[in-house]
């Protein structure tokens, strides 16, 4: 089949398995779904079967899963002090997802499962349940208080508060386009630029200039594997600060 | 879907097993996938599903077994250190039990060397004194005996010298002298004693 020299093709879903349509939305398992499962065997590889010796000197990849567990407990703990420990599952899951989806889109012909919008939302909107939920169960209307901002004046907080509502209300926004927005943004600059060798190259004299889009493509690949791993980290570093507000709702 | 853009040279990059949204036209042509509304809810099934069995696998199994191996961890090391430094502490203690022994041995063997040596002379002092007197008790004993002898030995000079004198008196004269004159003379004759 012609190949897409379309940026955007790269992200077009493909089922494997057609389940069925309920209303409009095609139900189906695609190579997304796949790739998630991927993930999660990936890091079950990781955290399971490499710590099932339970070294006391531990191997590369029981290390790995070591580093893991301490990088992001000790985020965690900064962010939200001692009661936030419940919470390790949740975030450790989150960033090791995140991470992981992410390195997967940079194999070549793979699939950046966190370039859909739907993917990273429905992982923010899952963070904010959780704080909405645990804020409410912990604290009651006591929760609310993270609306108001303590020590200020009563007329400011008419206009206070709305600001802070509408801050909290953007949060699952920004948290879900933040990720979706830098690994769409990044696979299509790095196909853009890749493409551009392929076009240079066949434009006769023109080729002598075709490495000029190589050194971008390698330079911007690099760089994407640190925004897939950077974004996994602010993802998760921003859990875990949202979580703070359902733990400490006081200003 | 409708290629916005077909180009037409073969591609090495066959990135499809499957020809796309085979059967399913998009609603909207060319859309921007990311955005094709009729795909979400499958895609929030699956990263339901996928992620609850991540959640679980790790809250479940993967966060407490790293738990438990470095707080194994953590636990085996302070506890060798302790031991560690419990052996120090054993080891500084034996090796000042040494010194002491040493110390002890040195002064008790420097002891009995004294105490030998002071036997030693003693028993060589009353030997010495032993033999001394008894050399002076001989050595008096033998001045005594010199003593008699030489008593005795001037007792019998005197007659020896009386009957010489008187021989040789009686040879020359004719006649014997009487006995007292000889005894004046031999008295006149004699040292003084």
């Amino acid at each position: 089949m012609a190949v897409s020299i379309d940026p955007i093709h790269q992200f077009e879903l493909k089922p494997l398995v057609s389940l069925g349509h309920i209303g409009n939305q095609e139900i189906a398992f695609t190579q997304s779904a796949l790739y998630m499962f991927a993930a999660v065997g990936v890091i079950a590889l990781i955290t399971i079967v490499a710590t099932s010796g339970r070294s006391v000197v531990p191997g590369r990849m029981q290390s790995l899963a070591e580093v893991f567990y301490e990088f992001i407990a000790d985020t965690l703990h900064q962010a939200t002090g001692d009661g936030g420990k419940r919470f390790l599952p949740l975030v450790f899951s989150l960033f090791m997802f995140v991470l992981i989806l992410n390195l997967f889109g940079m194999i070549p012909y793979a699939f950046a499962v966190t370039s859909h919008l739907i993917v990273t939302f429905g992982l923010a909107a899952l963070v904010i349940s959780v704080v909405l939920i645990y804020g409410f169960m912990k604290h009651g209307t006591h929760f609310l208080g993270l609306f108001v901002p303590s020590g200020v004046p009563k007329p400011l907080l008419a206009i206070l508060v709305p600001i802070e509502i509408i801050s909290f209300i953007s949060r699952p926004i920004s948290l879900s386009v933040r990720l979706f927005a830098n690994v769409l943004a990044g696979h299509i600059a790095m196909k853009i630029f890749a493409f551009f060798v392929v076009q240079l190259l066949l434009a006769g004299a023109w080729s002598v200039l075709s490495p000029l889009p190589l050194f971008l493509t390698i330079a911007l690949t690099a760089l994407e594997f640190l925004v897939a791993a950077l974004q996994a980290y602010v993802f998760a570093t921003l859990t875990a600060i949202y979580l703070n507000d359902a733990l400490h709702p006081g200003h | 879907m409708a290629q916005p853009n077909p180009l037409t040279h073969p591609s090495p990059s066959s990135d499809t097993q499957l020809g796309t949204q085979t059967g399913h036209p998009a609603p909207h042509g060319a859309a921007f996938p990311p955005f094709e509304t009729h795909t979400f809810l499958s895609q929030l099934i699956w990263l339901a599903l996928s992620f609850g069995l991540l959640y679980y696998l790790m809250a479940k199994v993967a966060l407490p077994r790293i738990e438990a191996i470095l707080h194994d961890r953590s636990g085996r090391l302070s506890a060798d250190l302790a031991e560690a430094q419990r052996m120090k502490s054993e080891a500084d203690a034996a090796g000042a039990a040494y010194e002491k022994a040493l110390a002890d041995a040195q002064a008790k063997a420097r002891d009995i060397a004294q105490g030998t040596r002071n036997e030693l002379s003693a028993a060589a002092e009353t030997r010495r004194k032993a033999l001394e007197t008894e050399l002076n008790e001989k050595l008096a004993a033998s001045e005594a005996t010199i003593r008699t002898r030489t008593a005795e030995a001037m007792g019998n000079v005197r007659s020896i010298a009386g009957e010489t004198a008187s021989a040789i008196v009686e040879r020359l004269t004719g006649q014997a002298p009487d006995q007292a004159s000889i005894d004046r003379a031999l008295d006149r004759a004699s040292p003084v004693h």
